[in-house]
């Protein structure tokens, strides 16, 4: 019975492919894109002004001119934005010269040590990481323990540039795992050339390694960017400022989902852009 | 040795070892000294892991000498890092930069050393000129073949106008036609760019075709330094005698009964006449009867396996001038005389050294 069954599939290869295929396309499109479809479906239901109450397939762009008329959601918008953008930078910073001394200094002990080191932060709960984080930040937190012999004190928990360095601090290890494995594909005799043709390190890194990065880069740029903008909870913990997430949010709980849903477009539409200049970057090669 | 009329020789090597790991481990490179002449083409030859491409990266800067000098020019380079050497490297694998332009790879040498842009376009025009790559300009690494991609790697280290210009292994990723016809270019270029080209290679054939001069390395240690016909014709060493060419190693017993001395000695199988057992010996040749054991027909020439009556084996190659195959393989097991020249057994040092040039 099984080799019939067997030997039936060998002989069709779309019906083996049809049926390895069905169940994870249908969770895809039905659960997935199907829940998906319905949260972008509320953006544009009217809301009974008087009960507050949403009505269905009454369709209306009320959420989209509140959000246009508010200069606010701009402001949220481009806060979001552009502190998503300073992460990915900082975090390319940071992870470039930890990259490099993984992939091309250190002993194998070590660099398995260290890759360690990476991702074991990933194991612990990302809460756990950002109460962590409240305490060295607060006021007379760990921070500001540390450097009040020199009469300075802790930040507090108000900074927008707290949200910076904890969104950094979190999103590290994507960012350095897609550019350890774009060092270690660059061949070492290509260093050596560019140091037999008169290269220093400094111009062999700038004209031969940082531009066979770009790909990883862009890569791993795709997680902290992403990311940093879908994240609501890291701003309301550890700082005052209010992010896309945290506007959405707000709305939900106060039920004027169509604003909220219709609000959910920005970031959707942000990373749509984002995903297509990453790619042509070439950041899908090197996932 | 070495430095003749031409004055400074172009590299000197003096002592030079090269430890991987700790000291108990064995020696890549167990104390070399050598001397390449000014515009000499200076075949490295040995097999993987005699130490050939150590000592070629160890000039060139890549690694550090454990112990020993380097000198280029008669300038003690061994502490310069590689962009502070005038020399230039074509690597193995070629390594060429792949995000450039063919174009972009060549003039890259130039630009980090800052030559104006103008002059730049006319060596790049130049270089790739000589290794007939014209109109290959704005071509990526990964559109290339094997044996473009080999003269791009040539035409950027070439370039820089180099003093000396270190090959590793350069044509071993070609087939046998390609390499052959480069070969002959490499050749062809080295002679008109008159600079010292230091060929490091396991080929034998390579070497001696190519070379000026050669050295034989073996274990770490340089066997012997000579001309390509001086080294094949007085092989030193029976390392030496069996890695280029191939030879009949014979010692011991077998060289009392067959020579009548003892020693270490070697027969190139292509010195050694067969024919019929009632031939006759000439007053200047050693002689053997035995029987063909084994036949390899290889096209041009023939290889036999001739078992001794006295035992033991002998190699012989024949040109195939008359035979045809079938004569030649049907030969199994027949009664022959082999007779050779006492001219042509080579006398062997008894041991590995390190012989003089």
């Amino acid at each position: 019975m099984i080799r019939r069954i067997t030997g039936w599939f060998n002989r069709h290869p779309r019906a083996t492919l049809g049926a390895l295929l069905a169940g994870p396309l249908g969770w895809i499109s039905v659960v997935y894109l199907g829940s998906l479809l319905i949260l972008l479906m509320h953006a544009f239901w009217s809301k009974d002004s008087f009960t507050g109450k949403v009505e269905p397939f009454n369709w209306t762009l009320d959420a989209f001119v509140q959000i246009f008329s508010n200069p606010v959601y701009f402001t949220i918008a481009a806060r979001t934005i552009g502190i998503a953008l300073l992460v990915t930078i900082s975090a390319a910073a940071i992870a470039l010269p930890v990259a490099y001394y993984m992939a091309r200094i250190a002993s194998p002990r070590k660099r398995a040590l260290l890759l360690v080191a990476v991702t074991m932060p990933l194991w612990a709960s990302y809460l756990v990481k950002i109460y962590a984080w409240r305490t060295i930040l607060q006021t007379n937190g760990l921070l500001g323990w540390a450097i009040s012999p020199f009469g300075l004190e802790g930040p507090g928990l108000t900074e927008i540039a707290n949200s910076w360095l904890v969104l950094t601090y979190l999103w590290l290890p994507y960012m350095i795992l897609p550019v350890y494995a774009g060092l270690e594909r660059i061949p070492n005799s290509l260093l050596e050339a560019s140091a037999d043709l008169g290269g220093r390190g400094w111009i062999t890194f700038r004209r031969v390694i940082f531009p066979q990065l770009i790909p990883a880069l862009a890569a791993g740029s795709i997680f902290t960017f992403s990311l940093s903008i879908g994240d609501y909870i890291v701003p309301d913990l550890v700082s005052d400022a209010k992010f896309i997430g945290n506007v959405i949010y707000d709305n939900s709980a106060l039920g004027s989902f169509p604003v909220a849903a219709a609000f959910s477009f920005v970031p959707i539409v942000v990373m749509i852009g984002y995903l297509l200049f990453a790619r042509r970057l070439g950041a899908f090669e090197s996932l | 040795m070495g430095a003749t009329s031409h004055g400074v020789p172009a590299i000197r090597l003096e002592g030079i070892t090269k430890q991987f790991g700790g000291a108990s481990d064995a020696a890549a490179v167990a104390g070399i000294d050598l001397e390449v002449r000014d515009g000499e083409f200076f075949s490295l030859l040995g097999p993987s892991g005699s130490g050939k491409t150590t000592t070629l990266r160890m000039i060139a800067g890549f690694e550090r000498p454990t112990s020993g000098r380097i000198f280029l020019h008669g300038e003690d380079v061994t502490d310069l890092p590689p962009f502070d050497r005038d020399v230039n490297t074509v690597f193995q694998d070629y390594a060429l930069f792949p995000h450039m332009s063919v174009a972009e790879n060549v003039a890259y040498g130039l630009e980090v050393r800052h030559v104006p842009s103008s002059e730049r376009a006319v060596r790049v025009k130049d270089a790739l000129r000589m290794v007939r790559l014209e109109g290959y300009d704005s071509r990526r690494p990964a559109q290339l073949s094997g044996g473009q991609r080999q003269r791009v790697a040539l035409a950027r280290a070439l370039v820089n106008r180099p003093r000396v210009l270190l090959l590793d292994e350069p044509l071993g990723a070609l087939d046998l036609k390609l390499r052959e016809e480069m070969q002959i270019e490499l050749k062809a270029i080295q002679s008109e760019v008159g600079i010292t080209f230091i060929y490091v290679t396991h080929d034998q054939q390579e070497a001696l075709t190519m070379s000026d001069r050669l050295a034989v390395f073996n274990r770490g240690r340089i066997e012997q330094i000579g001309a390509p016909a001086e080294v094949y014709e007085h092989p030193l060493t029976a390392f030496v005698a069996g890695f280029v060419g191939s030879s009949n190693l014979i010692a011991a017993e077998a060289a009392q009964a067959l020579l009548g001395k003892a020693g270490r000695f070697a027969i190139r199988p292509e010195k050694i006449r067969l024919g019929e057992p009632t031939d006759k010996v000439g007053a200047d040749e050693h002689s053997a009867l035995g029987k063909i054991k084994t036949v390899v027909y290889l096209g041009a020439e023939t290889r036999f396996i001739i078992a001794l009556d006295m035992g033991g084996d002998l190699m012989v190659t024949q040109q195939n001038l008359k035979e045809s195959s079938m004569e030649a393989l049907s030969a199994q097991g027949r009664a022959v005389r082999l007779t050779w020249k006492r001219g042509h057994v080579l006398t062997l040092a008894d041991d590995p050294q390190v012989a003089p040039a």
